[in-house]
C-alpha cells in the first residue's frame, strides 16, 4: 500500500526536475541570440556599438577548432576564461551543467562540425 | 457623437480608469502583480512587461508617479527582445511595429497606482541584504568599467542611442530605480528572476557600488541635458 502510494510522488518528482531542464534551443533563444543573432552568425540585435563582433556559430573553421570542453568553459565562466572577450559572460548561474552540455551539442548542430573536422 | 468620442479618448488615456482595482484589473493584464517570477522559458517569452511583484523594492515613487502620466520607452527591444526584432542588411534589427506603448495615466490614477505598486515589497530580505555606500565615481571612469571592463554596455543603452538593445536603458536607471535594488540585481539577477536575460557577472561589492554610483551619474547628467 505504502508502495502504491509512493510510486506517484517519485514520478512527479522525476518528471517536475525534467520540466525544469529548458531545451538548449530555447535556451540559445533567450541568452545567445541577442548578441549572436536568430541565425547564430554573430549579427545579434546588440552588436551596433559592440567592440568584439560576437561569434559566427555557424563558422565552422572557428568552431571546429574549439573542444567541447573549451565551449563549455567559455559558456559557464565567461569568454575571459579562455582569453577571449569579457563581453561573452559566464552563464553559470543561469544554465545548468548539464544545460551547458547540451548547448555545446547544439552549438556542433549549427557548425555542422565537430572539434577537428 | 462628441460624446463617444470623448469617452473613447478617456478610456485611452487611461483617465477612464477608476482609482481602485486598476492593479488588479487593468495593470495585470501585462504585468505579474502577485508572483512568483517566471519559473521557466515558456512563461519568459510571453511577458508583455516587468513584474511587479516586487515593485516597492524596486522603483523610486515620484518616479511612478510621473513615468505612469507619460510613459517613455525603457526597453528598447520590448519585455522579450526576442518576439521585437527582424532580420536587417547587417544583423538583427528591432522591428519598432511590433512594439506597444504603455497606456498614460491620469495624475490622480498614477498616485494612486504607484501607492498600491509600493506596498507590494516581497523582497525586503534581498535589499537589505545591500549597503549603498556614499562613494564617488566620474562619469569617464564608471563609463570604463560599464563598457570595457564588465561588458554591461553590450546589452543596455548608456545614452538614447549608445550601446545594447536588449535590455531595458540604464541612463535613467538611478532615477527610476532604488540603490539598493539596482545593487541586488547587479549582485544576483537570478535572485529575483530566475530566467533574467541578465547573467551573473559575480561583481565583487567594490564593483557593484562603482555600477551603483555610475548609474547614479549617469541619471543625473541625462536629467541635466534635458
Amino acid at each position: 500500500m505504502r508502495n502504491r502510494l509512493l510510486l506517484p510522488v517519485l514520478l512527479a518528482t522525476c518528471c517536475i526536475q525534467v520540466q525544469a531542464k529548458e531545451t538548449p534551443a530555447d535556451n540559445y533563444k533567450a541568452y545567445c541570440v541577442q548578441c549572436h543573432g536568430g541565425d547564430g552568425k554573430g549579427g545579434g540585435v546588440n552588436i551596433r556599438d559592440i567592440a568584439v563582433v560576437p561569434r559566427d556559430h555557424t563558422d565552422v573553421k572557428s568552431m571546429s577548432g574549439r573542444s567541447d570542453e573549451t565551449l563549455f568553459k567559455a559558456i559557464k565562466e565567461g569568454g575571459a576564461s579562455i582569453d577571449k572577450s569579457i563581453l561573452m559572460p559566464p552563464w553559470d548561474a543561469t544554465l545548468s551543467d548539464e544545460e551547458i552540455k547540451d548547448m555545446v551539442q547544439y552549438l556542433r548542430v549549427l557548425c555542422k562540425c565537430n572539434f577537428g573536422s | 457623437m462628441r460624446k463617444t468620442i470623448f469617452a473613447i479618448l478617456l478610456g485611452f488615456s487611461g483617465a477612464g480608469f477608476a482609482g481602485g482595482g486598476m492593479l488588479q484589473n487593468e495593470c495585470s493584464t501585462c504585468h505579474n502583480i502577485t508572483g512568483p517570477a517566471a519559473q521557466t522559458l515558456k512563461e519568459a517569452f510571453e511577458k508583455k512587461g516587468p513584474d511587479l511583484f516586487y515593485a516597492g523594492n524596486k522603483y523610486r515613487q515620484e518616479w511612478l508617479v510621473s513615468w505612469l502620466q507619460k510613459p517613455q520607452r525603457i526597453r528598447p527591444a520590448g519585455m522579450y527582445y526576442g518576439n521585437h526584432i527582424k532580420a536587417g542588411a547587417k544583423g538583427d534589427e528591432v522591428d519598432v511595429s511590433t512594439l506597444n506603448e504603455h497606456v498614460a495615466l491620469s495624475k490622480a490614477d498614477a498616485t494612486s497606482v504607484a501607492a498600491e505598486l509600493m506596498r507590494l515589497k516581497p523582497h525586503d530580505d534581498l535589499t537589505a541584504k545591500e549597503k549603498i555606500g556614499a562613494g564617488a565615481i566620474s562619469k569617464q571612469m564608471g563609463e570604463m568599467a560599464f563598457n570595457k571592463f564588465l561588458g554591461c554596455m553590450a546589452c543596455h543603452l548608456i545614452e538614447p542611442e549608445y550601446g545594447g538593445l536588449s535590455g531595458p536603458e540604464v541612463y535613467t536607471a538611478a532615477k527610476r530605480l532604488q540603490p539598493e535594488y539596482m545593487a541586488s540585481y547587479i549582485r544576483s539577477p537570478q535572485a529575483w528572476d530566475p530566467k533574467s536575460w541578465m547573467p551573473n557577472k559575480h561583481l565583487s561589492d567594490i564593483n557593484i557600488q562603482k555600477m551603483v554610483n555610475y548609474l547614479k551619474v549617469l541619471s543625473e547628467e541625462t536629467e541635466n541635458a534635458k
